[in-house]
């Protein structure tokens, strides 16, 4: 692998990011696989970083759900989108950043298509005035939460209390990063690094002392296609899909995985405990799995954060098995005690993948 | 005494216009910018389709044409027109008036890092079609010595025929240089299994058919009609290509120890400068425009401007050569028609 | 185990490190013009029993190419050995002989 050609490509591939006053929006799904990310990314963005982060408890989806599982036209995802500008307009914010993947596409594809349809975009606006009596603007820049972390990794490094190493030989952490495919496979021009190297993840991983794995089947999708598994016959495919990937990275013996989208982990987690249960076959070390983490989790663990607060209990893969060999501490009792120390259930474990 | 002729380009088209300008009675001007003559010929192995070797073709050639003025290391830095011919000036200081200008700039071979998605640059087993030539010649290069090359793979349209690369055209010559190289690789390396991935095999020339038919009686080369669309590493530094295998409806995939990619031609950019100083422009496909593309290869719209070989568009030597003989002859027509 | 009420998909990417060529590789010592395919389909086109039996010279030639023997046997059963390939191929491929002597292989073979 010669660095130097992927670094010349990354350089073709840059965004220049506005540094403060965002307008975030949530994921529909995001707060029940992964409940601690967004909390944590407004956490890490609002006391540590000290940026204007706003929400507004009135923004909704963004339809993209929706519209790629064929349910809704593409008018009424558009003019859904456009209420969610008309509430940044109202709030008096030019910039916003999404949480999940399927977001920013949705966003970004809708303002391209305005862009060479202006005619629709007249449209839209009608459709709003009619609908709701708001008016919008478009937002002058649209980002993905990760990128923002990717601006600000260095600080979070210089910050960070463990840094993604072994704690006891030092050696880096091999670790396998997986961009969402609505990132940057539609418009590489918006995703940092291109379509077909995209440096947003392994630059955070870099920056935080890891070592990035390139494996044949980087690129290939997790299967997470809105209507591969929507519907419960399609489901194989989504599962042959991540079994692709994990047959492909396994020769390299990662230790995590870490993503930027909503589904993406969710799959490469979950689907670990349906593969084992399949054919008997678990992936990670000792017959545990390869613990999958988004972006968040992983800048609040190397901040010092405690991991059950972050919510790494409901995660199918045990983190425990990482968390050890990094050295961060964690206290097995209060795995699962929500907040107030009140006693969430336990789960039942699977009974080929090794849980904790 | 006769009229100034310059030649901007000391490639083969350039020395054989020179050669037969020289055979008429006139003292051409030639000016290359490398330090070298022949061009993109001179770093070749063997041409196609008799496999004579290259350096035998640029050297008798250079040897018909030391009587011209050949500066080597020398650009036009600019070109004004009199009333009756034009006034050339070269970076070596040396100011001309002459009569006709013929541009024998020649072609650039596309830069196949631009295509990032077969990793040139990037995975270490990769090459294009001109690094493996220059092997050929020097035998030395990190991604062939000491290595155990047991299959090799020839990805044919990198950069042609592809709206996304910026060049629409196909390059003509790649897909027969494509089946030489197969063959010349299976000779060095006899053990090798060698894929070729095409999407249509263009062997429009004098012999061409017989070195496909050769390539796979003899050489064993297996044809797999299928673009690669990704390309990629597995942990033993082998690329792992993806295709289809169009023939039989499925997409395909193989591990290679070596991968050329037969880089497209596309206009070189210098040349389109020069070439604006006269009032010659590009045409539709990005070469210089001819008067014509049937009749009037060699003539430009510009009075006493010719063109000959790849600046127009991907050739072989031999139409290369063809036209560089009939530039000649109608610059003399033509200087003869002004007196 | 669970009914997950779905399963894993067969992949059908052809792997073609793992295709065997030994059937190829000694149909050729028999008829090397086998090599010489270029897949145009005149003999497809021609087929006397084609557009019934599924037969085609070109598919069992690329079927051996590409390890699928039992497929390319069973195309074989339908050819009626006419010769109407064997006139219209223009690499002069004796496709007749190619066709009895695969049959003869796969006898040999016991397939």
């Amino acid at each position: 692998m010669i660095y130097k050609g992927k670094q010349k490509i990354w350089s073709d591939y840059q965004k220049d990011i506005p540094d403060d006053h965002w307008f975030y929006v949530r994921s529909c799904i995001r707060q029940s696989f992964f409940p601690a990310s967004e909390k944590y990314f407004l956490k890490i963005c609002r006391d540590l970083l000290g940026k204007d982060v706003y929400e507004t408890e009135h923004h909704t989806t963004c339809g993209g759900i929706a519209y790629h599982s064929d349910t809704i036209p593409q008018e009424t995802a558009m003019t859904i989108v456009a209420r969610q500008f008309a509430l940044m307009k109202e709030a008096g914010y030019k910039n916003l950043v999404t949480s999940c993947i399927t977001s920013f596409g949705n966003y970004t594809e809708i303002i391209e298509t305005w862009r060479e349809f202006p005619e629709l975009e007249a449209k839209i606006r009608e459709n709003l005035w009619k609908a709701c009596r708001r008016e919008f603007d478009i937002p002058e820049y649209v980002a993905h939460a990760s990128d923002l972390i990717f601006k600000f990794r260095d600080e979070i490094g210089s910050m960070a209390k463990y840094h993604l190493v072994d704690g006891i030989t030092g050696e880096p952490l091999r670790v396998v990063e997986h961009i969402g495919c609505h990132y940057s496979k539609m418009f590489p021009h918006k995703g940092f690094g291109g379509a077909e190297y995209p440096c947003v993840l392994s630059g955070m991983i870099d920056s935080w002392g890891g070592q990035v794995i390139d494996y044949p089947e980087r690129r290939h999708c997790c299967g997470f296609g809105f209507r591969q598994y929507l519907v419960k016959a399609n489901r194989g495919y989504s599962v042959s899909n991540t079994h692709k990937k994990f047959e492909s990275m396994e020769p390299y013996h990662p230790d995590m995985i870490i993503t930027n989208c909503p589904g993406c982990p969710y799959f490469l987690d979950r689907w670990q405990y349906v593969i084992s249960e399949m054919e008997g076959k678990t992936y990670g070390q000792n017959g545990y799995g390869i613990p999958v983490f988004t972006y968040e989790e992983v800048a609040g663990l190397v901040l010092g954060f405690d991991p059950w607060d972050l919510g790494l209990q409901i995660h199918q893969v045990a983190v425990e098995p990482l968390l050890e060999k990094i050295g961060i501490p964690y206290n097995p009792k209060t795995k699962y005690l929500g907040l107030d120390g009140k006693e969430i259930m336990k789960p039942g474990l699977p009974t080929v993948l090794k849980c904790c | 005494m006769k009229d100034n002729i310059v030649i901007i380009g000391g490639g083969i088209a350039g020395m054989e216009a020179a050669h037969q300008l020289l055979l008429l009675g006139y003292k051409p001007i030639l000016v290359e910018k490398s330090d070298h003559l022949g061009g993109h010929v001179a770093d070749w192995h063997k041409l196609f389709p008799d496999m004579s070797p290259a350096k035998d073709a640029v050297r008798d050639l250079a040897e018909k044409i030391k009587e011209a003025n050949i500066f080597l290391e020398t650009e036009v830095s600019f070109i004004n027109r009199l009333k009756n011919g034009y006034n050339v000036m070269f970076t070596n200081g040396v100011n001309v008036i002459c009569k006709a200008i013929l541009l024998a700039t020649g072609f650039e071979l596309f830069e196949a890092s631009k295509k990032e998605e077969y990793g040139y640059g990037i995975y270490n087993q990769v090459m294009t079609n001109s690094d493996l030539e220059r092997w050929f010649n020097t035998r030395k290069d990190k991604r062939l010595d000491g290595k155990d090359i047991r299959k090799v793979g020839f990805v044919h349209c990198v950069g042609s025929r592809d709206i996304k690369a910026g060049n629409p055209q196909c390059s003509k010559v790649c897909c027969i240089t494509a089946i030489k190289q197969a063959m010349e690789v299976k000779e060095f390396f006899p053990d090798a299994e060698v894929y070729c991935f095409y999407m249509d095999l263009r062997l429009f020339g004098k012999k061409y058919e017989d070195f496909y038919i050769k390539a796979q009686m003899e050489s064993g080369v297996h044809f797999i009609r299928g673009r690669v669309s990704e390309v990629s590493e597995n942990i033993n530094g082998q690329v792992i290509v993806k295709t289809e295998d169009t023939l039989s409806g499925k997409p395909a995939k193989i591990t290679l120890d070596l991968l050329v990619l037969m880089s497209g031609i596309v206009c070189n950019q210098q040349a389109v400068k020069t070439a604006s100083m006269v009032q010659v422009q590009t045409d539709s496909d990005g070469f210089l425009k001819s008067k014509d593309n049937i009749l009037n290869i060699i003539e430009t719209g510009s009075k006493g401007v010719f063109l000959a070989g790849t600046a127009t568009g991907p050739k072989t030597v031999p139409e290369t050569v063809a036209e560089a003989r009939a530039a000649a002859l109608a610059i003399h027509n033509y200087l003869v028609s002004l007196q | 185990m669970m009914d997950f009420g779905f399963s894993i998909s067969p992949s059908s990417t052809l792997n073609l490190d793992k295709v065997d060529l030994t059937l190829y590789d000694r149909l050729c010592d028999i008829e090397p013009d086998a090599k010489k395919c270029m897949a145009c389909g005149s003999c497809t086109a021609t087929c006397t029993s084609g557009p019934w039996t599924g037969m085609s010279v070109r598919r069992v030639i690329l079927g051996i190419q590409r390890g699928k023997e039992k497929e390319a046997a069973g195309m074989l059963k339908g050819c009626m050995l006419c010769g109407k390939c064997t006139m219209v191929c223009p690499r002069g491929i004796n496709t007749r002989h190619l066709i009895l002597s695969l049959c003869r292989i796969y006898e040999e073979e016991g397939k």
